[in-house]
């Protein structure tokens, strides 16, 4: 009984074949391996390139922009009855890519999920990131983004107040405190490792900017003591958020009448497919990271497993949004909503519908296999085509809907202009750019969350 | 020359378990002024060192009901007594749609009350602390472990304050000047 109980305990100690953190690290190592990267790494030459595309990009990004002010959004190819383009499938593909990040961040903390510690860094800065680049969208498309502040309710000389009763106002309030949460929770999250890089760092510039964003921590047991608190309260706060965020953003679809928006299915199928995508863009960016950076330690292959699980999990749940939707046509006996199917499926955009069903549904069931899941090169080219597909996902939504509506006289088609798609690529310009300076200046991953990982030696009992 | 006033006494350890064994001995000895610096949470501490539970979550609770209730009594106030507006015959009191943005609020005045309680609680910013002047401190955010006794505490006296702090068994034990 004794032994068995013993081979029991030295089993969990091991915490299984796939460590989280590879074995050998110390408290140690494990700060000077992290923080090298910003502070001795330098400008390695893939970064150098790396940024130089993505500056490159962003600048189109801000020549569209600017070319967009001037001569007005007719520039893009919204019409009637296509009113939302581009504008909205960007807006909700970036939104829903970050919300990846504050999953790994705050719902895994609260599981209790140890694997989440080393990729949640970059995951939150991806999530903030994507979510500059959704408030591109709602922000130039209001035309007049010099004007946006009247989207918030304040008393003004118009006596007038936003209508509280429209989705668009709910999703105001919705992204915006969804920025507003992600950046206080990853800048909370930073503290100590900033800390840590103020110490570490050698020039006099770095330490005091290092220094005035940590704000004087000192790691003291009152801080910890407040800090800990204070992160699982931003973690149980964020929780709901993240879910509310894309159903809020369902909600402007789904509140609407529209055939192929009206469906009680689009909170959880949205915020899925928000996952979906978001954990696809995190494997997107963490492999080659961990490549060109040596972070294998770190991030193991036991966090790509997870990952790809995750995706193969909630890319059935898109899938069986799909499936409801295509149900729900033919079960209501709505004409309206049976010729949305049919139309979406064999109309002029059904091209879009059956590859988003092969890139969505399809080709992601081959993470049912191990194999597939521990072979890098085909993980980062499946999170491409989840990317992909996931875009195509809200182009079908979006257009496929409302293209074709209830008056035969009000059809029409809808083709991105050259400024759409400068603008849909200057966007992901930025979202790399900012990645890159993320990568380069601030440590991209949890140092102490990491120490954390760390068995201590003589605590003493099999506990 | 005069002595520079002392903020306190520092020793230094190399592992949680020597840390929480000290700030243990610590308070038992007497001493109540005095603060343990991790580069890690130590869950142990909060009981080594007697600490009080962080009054954080009360800020938290009472600026979320805050924000609630004045989020949606300021949709009321704006739908259906500033700025009634007839929409298709709906009633102007719709309180389910109040509910996303009310909620909204909610997250949002905890969420910030939260980090502003964070930063208060902890005194920040504040770019200047005496224990900066011990120069193996910098390793207090990378792999050691710092108990330092201060000089306000009434139990402190110079000498035998140091001879108790080496009598824990510290990698070394120095004089943090103010």
């Amino acid at each position: 009984m004794a032994d068995h109980l013993e081979t029991r305990n030295s089993t969990t100690t091991l915490a299984g074949p796939e460590p989280v953190l590879a074995p050998g690290h110390t408290y140690a190592t494990v700060t000077d391996k992290i923080a090298a990267v910003p502070l001795e790494v330098g400008w390695p030459r893939f970064w150098i390139v790396g940024f130089t595309i993505s500056a490159l990009i962003f600048g189109m990004l801000l020549m569209t922009i600017l070319w967009l002010l001037g001569k007005g959004i007719g520039v893009w190819g919204p019409n009637n009855p296509v009113g939302w383009g581009f504008d909205i499938i960007n807006f909700v593909w970036w939104i829903g890519i970050g919300h990846a990040g504050t999953l790994i961040s705050a719902i895994l903390l609260l599981l209790r999920q140890q694997w989440r510690m080393s990729i949640s860094r970059f995951a939150e800065a991806m999530t903030l990131f994507a979510v500059a680049c959704a408030f591109l969208y709602p922000t130039f498309h209001t035309g007049r983004p010099w004007l946006a502040y009247w989207l918030l309710p304040y008393p003004n000389t118009m006596a007038m107040w936003p209508q509280p009763r429209s989705p668009l106002l709910w999703d105001v309030f919705a992204v915006s405190t969804y920025a507003t949460i992600s950046l206080v929770f990853w800048y909370v999250g930073l503290i100590p490792d900033l800390a840590s890089m103020r110490d570490r760092a050698k020039s006099r510039f770095a330490q005091v900017i290092y220094g005035i964003l940590a704000l004087g921590w000192r790691g003291s047991a009152q801080h910890w003591n407040h800090y800990e608190i204070a992160s699982l309260i931003l973690a149980g706060l964020s929780t709901p958020l993240v879910l509310s965020v894309h159903t809020v953003v369902s909600f402007d679809f789904a509140v609407g009448l529209i055939p192929g928006w009206h469906a009680t299915i689009f909170p959880p199928y949205f915020v899925a497919g928000a996952i979906y995508s978001g954990f696809a863009m995190v494997l997107t960016l963490a492999i080659p990271m961990r490549a060109w950076y040596g972070m294998q330690d770190f991030i193991t292959m036991k966090h790509i497993d997870n990952m790809c699980k995750v995706m193969l999990g909630t890319g059935l749940i898109v899938a069986y949004g799909y499936a409801m939707e295509a149900f729900m046509a033919w079960y209501s006996g709505n004409l309206w909503e049976m010729f949305m199917f049919k139309n979406r499926t064999t109309g002029p955009y059904g091209w879009s519908y059956w590859s988003l069903i092969i890139f969505n549904v399809l080709i992601p069931q081959v993470l049912w296999l191990k194999k597939a899941r521990q072979n890098i090169p085909l993980v980062f080219v499946l999170s491409l085509v989840i990317n992909v597909g996931m875009w195509l996902e809200r182009f079908v939504i979006i257009v496929t809907s409302l293209h074709r509506d209830f008056l035969p006289a009000s059809w029409g088609m809808y083709y991105p202009t050259k400024y759409d798609w400068s603008m849909y690529l200057g966007s992901i310009g930025l979202f790399l750019t900012l990645m890159y300076l993320f990568v380069r200046f601030l440590p991209s991953i949890s140092i102490f969350e990491v120490r954390t990982l760390i068995p201590r030696a003589s605590k003493g009992g099999a506990h | 020359m005069p002595r520079k006033p002392l903020y306190g006494l520092m020793a230094e350890f190399s592992t949680p378990e020597e840390l929480v064994q000290a700030a243990h001995r610590t308070h038992e000895e007497g001493y109540r002024k005095f603060d343990a610096f991790s580069p890690i949470p130590i869950e142990e501490l909060h009981h080594a060192m007697h600490l009080k539970d962080s009054p954080l979550p009360k800020f938290v609770i009472t600026a979320g009901i805050l924000g609630c209730l004045g989020m949606f009594g300021f949709l009321y106030w704006i739908s259906a007594i500033d700025y009634p507006l007839n929409v298709g015959g709906r009633p102007l009191y719709s309180w389910p749609s109040f509910i996303p943005v009310t909620y909204e609020i909610t997250v949002l005045s905890a969420g910030l009350t939260t980090v502003a309680s964070l930063l208060l609680l902890c005194g920040f910013p504040m770019p200047y602390h005496p224990v900066f002047n011990v120069p193996r401190f910098k390793l207090a955010s990378r792999d050691k472990f710092f108990l330092c006794i201060e000089a306000e505490d009434p139990k402190f006296d110079l000498q035998r304050t140091k001879e108790f702090l080496a009598s824990l068994r510290p990698y070394e034990v120095s004089e943090v000047e103010i």
